[in-house]
């Protein structure tokens, strides 16, 4: 037996989704690839207790914006608002932009390289959708961190190895 | 150590891998309607533990499956199965492991112990668990992960539950990443079906009991740190040779926590080291001395900072060199018996590295091990360069369909002196600017998040 590579559908620690990209979380603080779509949050720019839930669709780019106490965002126009922009850069570093692109089935030009980019190439049209389903996920994900750590051993995170080559 | 016992592949793992790879197959349409090719599978399957006591309950659940009518105690038989021959892969693996380094390794002794309660949850994580084995992985859709969203939650917050938590976070992650199943790429067969099977083990009651186990004092060396991570939890093992009365032995310790995937490799470390001051040891290459400290019978320390003071300089390759070979090997609990679990540490030197297009191999006398590429990680300074350039290397042994190492320290010429470097040097605290730097942004992120969850988790 030598060092012949066992094929990906045959590894049981084979590495099927590449770690996200630290980066700054001031403005932007949650996004994510989820329920079909891209989604997430924009901190405020004028009121600290307020944030933005923006999403924009994979099946039918069709994206909505509003706060989290459910009033739609004042700066819609065609191909999204200053937030849903926000949220695609901040999307781009975070998975860089083919992961992006793929999810969301967009047809990048040649030289694409922002979020905007991205919502230029798929024509954002605006459609009302509920933000409160988007703002629940952030939530949850502000939970992770107010639950404690363990010195338990976790058999199951042998699965799960750090890193991967991302240097 | 006598790598070239490790050349050949080990008796019945390839023919015990052929069957639970067919029921891996059978997962990717689903166990809905299983075909001719996933029929034969399945009777395979049932077929490989004839001879045991599983053997009345998996044909059964074949016969139901086939059938169309299966149930979460259909499924859990099936696991049950599979199990057991990837238990007795890992089992002939480790034996011939322990042949090759002459460590010799006691039987498990330990009693089972009670349930656990929680079985509302368990019984909620079976049965989507069910949905999905169903379903199938090409039937996979965004509706199916997210039904788990509150279960993960809930589990998440049981301190006694937590284990499937992680584990189900883990796995619906990738779920959700690679939905809708229809048009994936390639499926990652023998992984999702690994995480799948151990999550229904996991939810069966009594599974997530507390292992058995007593107190040890002694002397403590570390060896190295295996950093284990998914977007929102992550696991620092530590690896360590304990000087005890009755003499030495390998045991680890461990050290998890909850994250966000924006933390990830260096920005991870401030999470766990305040819960280990073993982190700080290991940065800091001293040995750590132990007072009654908690310990299983499978050789994790529990750990507790309480009953642990630091102690003197000692470096890892001399406990490497002087006590690696003779320090007794650890049980193992008969739940935890599959083949990724096995990361035995090991030095080795004398060998000759080379890089390739596919990564670093160790040509030793009678074996070229490869170097675990995807398990060497960016939050120490240890690089796959640097293994191609050492002359000494401490590691741990795994297998994935071949042995490969897991370097966690090498020896090699940094500014032409030979210099130790470590995967978990930065575990105590950044060592660099550069490693200072990557710290402080990940405290930002944390603070940012923090400040948000105050003004808007709480109302």
């Amino acid at each position: 037996m030598n060092a012949a590579l066992t094929p990906f559908e045959q590894r049981s620690a084979a590495r099927v989704v590449a770690p996200a990209r630290p980066r700054k979380l001031a403005k932007v603080p949650f996004v994510e690839l989820a329920d079909g779509r891209l989604q997430g949050v924009v901190s405020s720019g004028s009121d600290i207790e307020r944030v933005y839930v923006s999403s924009l669709s994979a099946a039918d780019h069709t994206f909505h914006c509003s706060t989290n106490n459910n009033r739609p965002c004042g700066g819609i126009r065609l191909s999204g608002c200053n937030h849903l922009r926000a949220l695609a850069d901040e999307a781009v570093l975070q998975y860089g932009i083919d992961r992006v692109a793929r999810y969301l089935r967009a047809d990048l030009p040649e030289g694409a390289s922002t979020g905007w980019d991205v919502l230029v190439a798929v024509k954002a049209g605006h459609a009302v959708t509920p933000g409160a389903p988007v703002f629940a996920r952030f939530l949850r994900h502000l939970a992770y961190l107010e639950l404690s750590a363990s010195t338990e051993p976790v058999t199951e995170m042998h699965w799960f190895p750090a890193g991967g080559a991302v240097r | 150590m006598r790598f070239d016992l490790l050349a050949t592949a080990p008796e019945g793992v390839d023919a015990a891998y052929e069957v639970v790879a067919g029921f891996d197959g059978a997962l990717v349409p689903g166990l809905l309607r299983p075909g001719a090719e996933q029929i034969t599978a399945l009777h395979a399957l049932a077929a490989a533990v004839a001879g045991t006591p599983l053997s009345g309950r998996a044909a059964e659940a074949v016969e139901k499956t086939v059938a169309g009518s299966i149930s979460d105690e259909h499924l859990a038989a099936l696991v049950a199965a599979r199990s057991a021959l990837l238990g007795a892969c890992h089992d002939e693996l480790l034996s011939r492991l322990d042949d090759a380094s002459g460590h010799t390794r006691p039987g498990w002794s330990g009693a089972a112990a009670a349930a656990t309660g929680g079985e509302n949850l368990l019984a909620a994580a079976r049965s989507w668990l069910s949905e999905l084995a169903v379903a199938g992985w090409r039937g996979l859709d965004h509706d199916l992960v997210s039904h788990a969203d509150q279960l993960i939650q809930a589990l998440l917050s049981d301190p006694v539950l937590r284990r499937l938590g992680l584990l189900l976070d883990g796995f619906a992650g990738e779920l959700r990443a690679c939905a809708p199943g229809a048009t994936m790429p390639r499926v990652p067969v023998r992984r999702w079906a690994d995480l799948w099977s151990r999550a229904v083990l996991l939810a069966q009651p009594g599974a997530l009991a507390p292992t058995p186990g007593g107190t040890v004092s002694g002397r403590l060396l570390p060896l190295g740190v295996d950093l284990q991570e998914h977007p929102t939890a992550v696991q620092a093992q530590v690896h360590a040779v304990l000087e005890t009365a009755d003499g030495a032995r390998l045991v680890r310790a461990s050290v998890s926590a909850p994250k966000v995937d924006t933390l990830v490799g260096p920005g991870t470390w401030q999470l766990l080291r305040g819960h280990c001051s073993l982190l700080a040891a290991v940065t800091e290459q001293r040995a750590m001395d132990l007072t009654d400290m908690p310990v299983t019978a499978g050789g994790d320390l529990l750990w507790s900072n309480s009953h642990a003071a630091m102690g003197a300089p000692a470096d890892a390759f001399a406990t490497a060199r002087v006590q690696l070979a003779t320090a007794a090997a650890p049980a193992v609990a008969p739940l935890e018996r599959h083949p990724v679990r096995i990361a035995e540490p090991v030095l080795i030197e004398g060998y000759t590295a080379a890089a390739t297009d596919d990564g670093v191999t160790l040509a030793l006398a009678g074996l070229e091990l490869a170097v675990d590429i995807d398990r060497l990680h960016n939050a120490g300074p240890l690089t796959p360069e640097l293994v191609a350039a050492s002359t000494a290397c401490l590691g741990l042994l795994r297998w994935d369909g071949r042995w490969s190492i897991q370097p966690i320290a090498v020896e090699a010429p940094v500014k032409r002196k030979t210099a130790a470097v470590h995967a978990g040097a930065w575990a105590g605290g950044a060592t660099d600017a550069a490693g200072a730097k990557v710290e402080a942004a990940a405290a930002d992120a944390v603070k940012v998040l923090r400040e948000r969850a105050g003004r808007l988790l709480r109302r």
